[in-house]
């Protein structure tokens, strides 16, 4: 009898063998970097819905809502204008002090929030995760577009304040693009590292502000590239120098400013540009893409 | 004998499934204590470990319909996830046929957002096409109900009533086929009409998918959807086997 001839050529076998007889395929299966790949190309439409539907939301919920988004770097300008500029006076030398602050805090925000944001693109939708199937780089993707968005507003902010400060506009300012795709494949590969490591290390929440706070003072941010050279020499300097935010930064101010000393002539810093914007975005990736499995457990 | 031959679809091989659940912030939360963690690479003594499933093992085959009972908090929903690839196993293994989709009415949505949105979104993420979505977002919001007291699905999600979301959610997960179905406590949803309605839509996907699995704290509708039920209890499996006996062995043990 056939059925018995079934029964018995899976009778005898382990759980483990009969599944793998029939084909069964174990539900924590990593897909494929390639697989994976294609499959988050699937799911564009649920990322540009996601990311749309947490701008809508995050303007909802205040009362001046779209106001904020343009206030809130002009604020942080104003803020690190009085302090640097005016109280500190750390521009003595520069005519050009405020644009080139502003380009500073403005960049530097955009690459700061999104290491926040990223924290936050599992751990703040664990109850999606745990409910439905979808890749979840989806999720840190969709926060980076949010960022991505939002930062594009605060150039066009950035612009104004520029041209006010009588800097003139320039088909130079054309670069602005290319540098805002590299820092956005950067800041993408930075948001999925941030969101799989404080799954395993929640630890580093606490840390974060105070990372951010260092890495802030070095990339030149608040006050001239130049000071640099003045008190480092050699291999030091060239560390500060390949500081990615301060990379980004320059070729900012290389766009967007007349005649600013930068800390390596163009060239240099388009190469180190790309090269960090290629690297840590494939590893924040793969890295992101390793965990995909466990994200569920929280 | 294709009638007789039993396919396993999907196979529990001594699963375990472990919660990590980080408490809020308390002593030892300081910067400088968990640069120390950090470095010297120790867990945080904030994080508790509950174990929730220990050591399944069942096989499930093509065209049963299981039910899955036990009292509250003995691990069922956790186990469904765990079947849909939604939690990673901790030991052993889970096997499936295709990808298992869990019907739950705690699949989570976004509060902030208008009730339409929402069903976009859920769409969305269960892997349909925008013109999919399109075509079936009208019969979700007519189906789920939600707009039979006035313009609800225009209005956030946060304004619901808890069963109207659980509504929407269900009609969200409904709306696509399954091949291995897990359905979690989706028809204790709602009010009788609605409840009346899901079932039937349960009962259609049913006919179509190859393997269903039932939680739900309804006896009769246990009774009337599985030939056979799988009773756990505190993470472990306490009976396997026809639902009249499960059953009996489960009510004499709630009795007491
Ligand atoms: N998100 C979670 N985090 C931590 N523990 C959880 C979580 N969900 C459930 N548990 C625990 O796992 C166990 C099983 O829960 P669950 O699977 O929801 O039970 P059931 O569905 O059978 O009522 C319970 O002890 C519960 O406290
Ligand atoms: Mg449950």
């Amino acid at each position: 009898m056939p059925e018995t001839a079934v029964a018995s050529a899976d009778a005898g076998l382990s759980l483990k063998e009969l599944a793998r007889r029939h084909g069964l395929s174990y539900s924590g299966r990593l897909p494929s970097l390639p697989e994976y790949t294609r499959q988050l190309w699937e799911y564009r439409h649920f990322i540009r819905a996601h990311a749309g539907a947490k701008i809508t939301s995050s303007l909802g919920n205040t009362k001046l809502g779209a106001v904020w988004q343009v206030l809130t770097p002009v604020i942080n300008a104003a803020v690190y204008y009085v302090i640097f500029g005016l109280v500190l006076n750390t521009h003595k030398s520069m005519d050009n002090f405020i644009s080139y602050l502003c380009i500073g805090v403005f960049v530097f925000q955009f690459t700061q929030s999104s290491v926040q944001i990223g924290m936050n693109s599992i751990t703040g939708n664990i109850g999606m995760i745990r409910a439905l199937h979808f890749p979840r780089a989806t999720l840190p993707i969709s926060a980076a577009l949010v960022e991505i968005r939002n930062f594009m507003v605060a150039l066009i902010v950035l612009f104004g304040i520029v041209l006010v400060d009588g800097e003139p506009l320039t088909f130079q300012w054309l670069l602005v693009a290319p540098i805002l795709l590299l820092q956005s494949i950067f800041n993408i590969g930075l948001i999925m590292f941030m969101a799989r490591y404080v799954t395993k290390m929640s630890d580093v929440r606490q840390l974060v502000p105070f990372i951010m706070r260092f890495w802030l003072y070095g990339s030149a941010v608040l006050y001239p590239v130049t000071q640099f050279e003045s008190v480092l020499k050699g291999w030091m300097l060239q560390v500060v120098e390949a500081n990615p935010m301060l990379v980004f930064i320059e070729l900012y101010r290389h766009a967007l400013l007349e005649g600013t000393t930068l800390a390596n002539v163009p060239a240099v810093l388009w190469i180190q540009a790309v090269a960090w914007s290629v690297v840590v975005g494939i590893l924040g990736f793969v890295y992101f893409w390793r965990g995909e499995k466990g994200y569920g457990r929280g | 004998m294709a009638d007789n031959e039993r396919v396993p679809t999907v196979i529990a091989d001594d699963a375990h499934i472990i919660y990590r659940v980080l408490q809020g912030p308390g002593a030892g939360n300081s910067p400088l204590a968990s640069f120390k963690r950090i470095a010297t690479r120790t867990k945080n003594s904030n994080i508790r470990e509950v174990h929730a499933v220990k050591g399944v093992s069942f096989v499930a085959y093509r065209g049963e319909a299981i039910g899955l009972i036990g009292t509250n908090g003995s691990g069922k929903s956790t186990l469904l996830r765990a079947v849909a690839g939604l939690l990673p196993v901790s030991r052993g293994g889970i096997y499936a046929a295709g990808q298992p989709s869990l019907l739950g009415v705690n699949a989570a949505l976004m509060n902030e957002l208008p009730g339409d949105q929402n069903v976009e979104l859920g769409c969305l993420a269960m892997g349909m096409s925008p013109a999919e979505v399109k075509a079936k977002k009208d019969e979700i919001i007519e189906f789920s109900g939600i707009n039979e007291k006035g313009d609800f699905s225009s209005l956030p999600m946060r304004t619901y009533s808890s069963g109207m979301s659980a509504r929407l959610r269900f009609s969200i997960a409904a709306a696509k086929q399954h091949d291995v179905l897990l359905i979690d406590e989706a028809l204790a949803t709602g009010d009788a009409s609605f409840r009346k309605r899901s079932e039937a839509r349960v009962r259609e996907l049913r006919a179509q998918a190859g393997t269903v699995f039932l939680v739900s704290h309804s006896e009769q509708s246990i009774r009337d959807t599985c030939e056979r039920c799988i009773w756990l209890e505190a993470g472990s499996i306490r009976a396997d086997g026809p639902t009249a006996d499960v059953m009996k062995e489960y009510e004499a043990f709630s009795r007491r």
